[in-house]
């Protein structure tokens, strides 16, 4: 709005001498946004009519939306453009990248830039499970936006035909377990259940240490519990599903795939991510449910997804700009619209209460569940280094599942990893 | 004299664009790469120091260096003679006056024309388990199909064929072209000696494609360090690390870690394997195309 | 009749092969051409479908994609042939002083192909101000030490004495090259165009990493992007996104095959 800074003074004269008309282009406020697009086309038209919405109510802001890929390769390209010089002004990236990019000095924290009264109602106003991933160092410096939780979804049918109950899904380990067994058919042609450890292992595996009563890491991110008696529990109990009660297929399980199984009836059970629940809906040709992920006895699961955040290398009337956009995106009422149209979850309570949504819920229960489950919800696996430390876990999960070596052992090395990685942060 | 001094001067103007294109995408980042890799990971909080050789201690007591260097030889000998191999034979086959041959040469040649990004995908299909092709062929036939990426023991193995796949055909284009030269007296000098087919192959043809096949293992040498990409869509070097490689170890550090000087430390090592293998392939090389 | 037996045997052997090595594109076409589910479970009798290739289209932008990757495959060709030519032209026949270091240097390039280091020469384009441009994509193959390797050779087995006559006629340097020496290896040319628009039009790494936009970004990853794994594989569209993408170079092959391997059996890549 304001652009009266220095650097600004001479296209302000310059602008001035001209056509008041023609001047009217140079006083706007251009905002770069990188945006990871993991699912397909589709997303890129949502948030493209969600941006052309808010370019509407606000003429003097212009958004370009660079859609860069997975989570990776939309950090990856965010940084880079910062480092060249490039303009970037904000991202939705992983939520998890926090603490890689407050040690590259890249972003901003919310608390620095919305100061007003409002705006600090405004930060409050989310899901606290859903702020955990973006809060550290006593800031926030991510606001939920893509965000998804681990559900179960399961095929109806398949339960009837088992002789269990459809409207009643597993809700303990135990349950989940006998369900499994009732639902798997001994010539292959039906697994009880997949839970895919390719993609985002550690991320499933989060949800059963959960479940077991143990969270990953500490809040600061400096420190993880991978060899902890819980957690060595909760992937021996990973590994039993397909070893010793074989109800899941052995080997790696594809998450790419995944999807596929379930819909060709290949698995009765799958964990999947809630982004997929639009697609499944579309495509299922048999009677699906959508369940929380069953406990120990309590039930838990992490969130996933991205998170807005401000770069630190742009104006202050760049990041009130910013600022002003991610307001409108999280805002009830687009929120609302996401979910709806994406899966994602409706990002606070108040989403939940907006006409459409409250319709939608209605006449589709399981759009509700990711929300119901957010109160068993905890952060993702998030640490410095996030990257190599997620690695080491995602290798320790596959060498136990896929590769048949003890749990206790690759965790144990795990952890000792993970340790040395993150000494210097201590 | 004055000749002389032009054409040195000529010489290197003509060199020069492609020369200096050369050294800055080859030589100064080969230097640098070296240069990064004797520092510390910095930020902007904590700037890198220089470190010496620590990036290289770490990289001998790092587990997953040591499993990708394993894996790319294996990747090595898996897909050199065998994408090779397949080539001459394809070769030898389109050569001959067999039935719809036009449509083998195409068939042969196809898996080079499709990028490997997508026919990985296609790949994925065929491999993955339950409701994946080679399941739904196999099945039936009573044998029990392992999961083919998911299973540490096949998923590199399931990679080598794909790259095997997809490097035959275009190794195959330069045998025949070699093939298609090669006089037709020959053949019937051979037949008139009553040499059969195998040993005037092995006595006669083969050594005449000696030079086809040394440029071609260059080729296959090279690609055995550098087509990863149907890592990125097939396992992403999993499970464990077991269909992981090299450059998609390097790709990794860069990219999904930000460490760069360790990454660079990787490269050198790539660059040194590399270097390697080109002086003892050129020595070869050279003496049998330029001097034969 | 043995002679018959085994011709039949080495004929069906070939096609068996030949099979094999289509069929990724021969399932590429089914499914193309099918719902999901159908392709999935090869419902010989299922309806055909153009649903595939009309969602492709609309989700993502395949003529800017093929566009992007037609300017950039020509646009490299052109740079690399020029180049080569200069370059070649200089080591076969121009005997200067660090010629052999020089060419030493190139041929280091054979084996160092850029992306085996994208992380400094993603520094570098970027320095350069080229990052998330066609020029920054093309850049770092503009010069080929394999086509310097490949014209080297041809222009070697040029004899001297046609150099020598043009001379005569009042040829310069550069107009024997232009002359002479650049018609006779236009075998070379088409074989070396082959190589580099089939590698070039498959890049997948480094334009992953330089690319950002969809004014930029080549097919590949563009298809990359369309088909990541992370958001579920959907096998029929990628299957017609696929097919869209390689359909010009599939075409091309089709029409000129026996062009190219003409080309290739007179270019002395042997």
């Amino acid at each position: 709005m304001s652009f009266l800074k220095p650097k600004n003074l001479l296209g302000l004269a310059v602008g001035a001498t001209m056509a008041l008309g023609a001047g009217v282009a140079s006083a706007k406020t251009n905002l770069t946004m990188y945006y990871p697009v993991a699912v397909g086309g589709a997303l890129t038209k949502v948030v493209d009519s969600i941006v052309a919405d808010f370019e509407k109510q606000n003429p003097d802001i212009d958004v370009e939306a660079i859609y860069a890929g997975n989570y990776n390769d939309a950090r990856i390209k965010a940084l880079a453009a910062l480092k060249s010089g490039e303009p970037a002004q904000l991202s939705v990236m992983f939520s998890i990248d926090i603490y890689d990019l407050i040690e590259q000095d890249a972003i901003v924290s919310f608390d620095d830039v919305a100061t007003s009264a409002e705006d600090k109602e405004w930060l409050k106003s989310f899901y606290p499970a859903l702020m955990e991933n973006g809060q550290t160092l006593g800031k926030t410096w991510g606001i939920p936006f893509q965000r998804s939780t681990i559900v179960m979804y399961y095929n109806k049918d398949a339960f009837r035909a088992a002789g269990l109950d459809p409207e009643n899904p597993p809700k303990t380990w135990d349950e989940f377990v006998a369900a499994g067994k009732k639902l798997t058919k001994k010539d292959g042609s039906q697994w009880g259940m997949m839970i895919p450890s390719t993609g985002y292992p550690y991320w499933m595996f989060g949800a059963l240490t959960k479940q077991n009563g143990q969270v990953l890491m500490n809040a600061d991110g400096t420190e993880t519990y991978f060899n902890n008696p819980k957690v060595v529990e909760a992937l021996q109990f990973w590994k039993d599903l397909s070893q010793k009660h074989e109800v899941m297929p052995k080997g790696a399980i594809e998450w790419g795939t995944l999807r596929q199984n379930f819909l060709e009836g290949k698995t009765a059970m799958m964990w999947h991510s809630t982004g997929n629940l639009t697609t499944v809906k579309k495509n299922a040709k048999f009677d699906f449910g959508v369940a929380m992920l069953p406990g120990n006895p309590e039930r838990g699961t992490p969130t996933g997804g991205g998170n807005f955040y401000i770069f630190k290398k742009s104006s202050a009337e760049e990041k009130q700009a910013a600022l002003k956009l991610i307001k409108f995106m999280t805002s009830p009422k687009q929120a609302a619209k996401w979910s709806m149209e994406t899966g994602y979850i409706g990002v606070s309570p108040d989403a939940y209460k907006v006409e459409e949504l409250v319709e939608y819920a209605k006449s589709f229960p399981p759009a509700a569940v990711a929300r119901d489950q957010l109160k068993f919800a905890t952060a993702e696996l998030s640490t410095y280094q996030t990257g190599r430390v997620r690695k080491l876990l995602d290798d320790a999960l596959q060498a136990a599942i896929a590769g048949d070596q003890d749990p206790k052992e690759v965790l144990e090395d795990a952890q000792a990893r993970a340790t040395q990685l993150l000494k210097p942060y201590k | 004299m004055r000749i002389f001094g032009n054409r040195h001067v000529l010489g290197w103007l003509l060199i020069s664009p492609a020369v200096i294109l050369l050294v800055t995408f080859t030589h100064y980042p080969s230097i640098s790469s070296f240069i990064s890799s004797l520092f510390s990971r910095g930020n902007p909080i904590r700037p890198a120091q220089f470190v010496g050789t620590d990036q290289y201690t770490a990289m001998m007591q790092d587990p997953v260096f040591w499993t990708v260097l394993e894996n790319n030889m294996i990747y090595a000998a898996g897909t050199i003679p065998a994408s090779i191999g397949l080539a001459l034979l394809m070769a030898v086959l389109v050569d001959q006056m067999l039935p719809g041959r036009a449509f083998l040469r195409l068939a042969y040649f196809t898996p080079t024309i499709l990028p490997m990004i997508a026919v990985a995908n296609i790949w994925l299909f065929f491999y993955t388990p339950e409701i994946g092709l080679l399941d739904q062929v196999l099945r039936p036939l009573g044998i029990d199909t392992p999961n083919w990426l998911g299973d540490p023991d096949t998923a590199l193995w399931a990679i080598i064929f794909i790259t095997i796949w997809k490097e035959a055909g275009f190794f195959m284009i330069f045998y025949l072209a070699a093939l298609q030269t090669q006089s037709p007296e020959l053949k019937e000098a051979a037949k008139l000696e009553g040499a059969s087919p195998f040993t005037f192959f092995w006595r006669i043809t083969f050594p005449l494609l000696m030079p086809t096949t040394l440029f071609v293992l260059v080729n296959a040498v090279l690609n055995s360090f550098k087509l990863v990409d149907h890592i990125f869509i097939l396992t992403k070097g999993g499970p464990n690390n077991a269909s992981s490689l090299i450059l998609y170890y390097i790709y990794e550090t860069a990219f999904s870690f930000f460490d760069t000087p360790y990454a660079a430390a990787l490269t050198i090592v790539l660059l040194a394997f590399l270097a390697l293998l080109a002086l003892i392939q050129f020595g070869v090389l050279e003496k049998r195309i330029h001097y034969r | 009749m043995s002679k018959y037996f085994s011709f039949t045997l080495t004929s069906i052997g070939a096609w068996i092969l030949a099979l094999l090595w289509i069929s990724p594109l021969i399932f590429a076409f089914w499914a193309a051409f099918h719902s999901s589910s159908d392709a999935i479970n090869f419902d010989l009798f299922s309806p055909l479908t153009l649903d595939n290739f009309i969602e492709v289209w609309q989700q993502a932008p395949f003529p800017q994609y093929m566009w992007n990757t037609f300017i950039l495959v020509t646009g490299l060709l052109i740079s690399q042939c020029v180049l080569a030519t200069l370059a070649a032209f200089a080591f076969a026949r121009m005997n200067f002083i660090g010629g052999g270091v020089a060419f030493a240097l190139v041929l280091m390039q054979l084996m160092v192909t850029p992306e085996i280091l994208i992380v400094e020469n993603y520094a570098t384009v970027a320095a350069m101000g080229f990052a998330d441009s066609l020029v920054g994509i093309g850049l770092p193959y503009a010069a080929s030490a394999f086509g310097i390797f490949l014209l080297r050779q041809s222009f070697k087995s040029i004899p001297k004495e046609l150099d020598d006559a043009a001379r005569m006629e009042g040829c310069s340097t550069l107009g024997i090259l232009w002359r002479v020496y650049v018609p006779l290896a236009i075998p070379t040319y088409l074989a070396y165009g082959l190589v580099s628009i089939s590698h070039h039009w498959n890049n997948f790494l480094w334009p992953l990493v330089i690319a950002n936009s969809v004014e930029t970004r080549p097919l590949t990853v563009g298809l990359a992007i369309f088909g990541a794994p992370e958001s579920g594989v959907e096998w029929s569209q990628i299957s017609a996104a696929t097919l869209i993408s390689v359909a010009p170079l599939l075409i091309a092959f089709l029409l000129f095959q026996r062009q190219f391997i003409k080309s290739f059996m007179a270019s002395g890549i042997k």
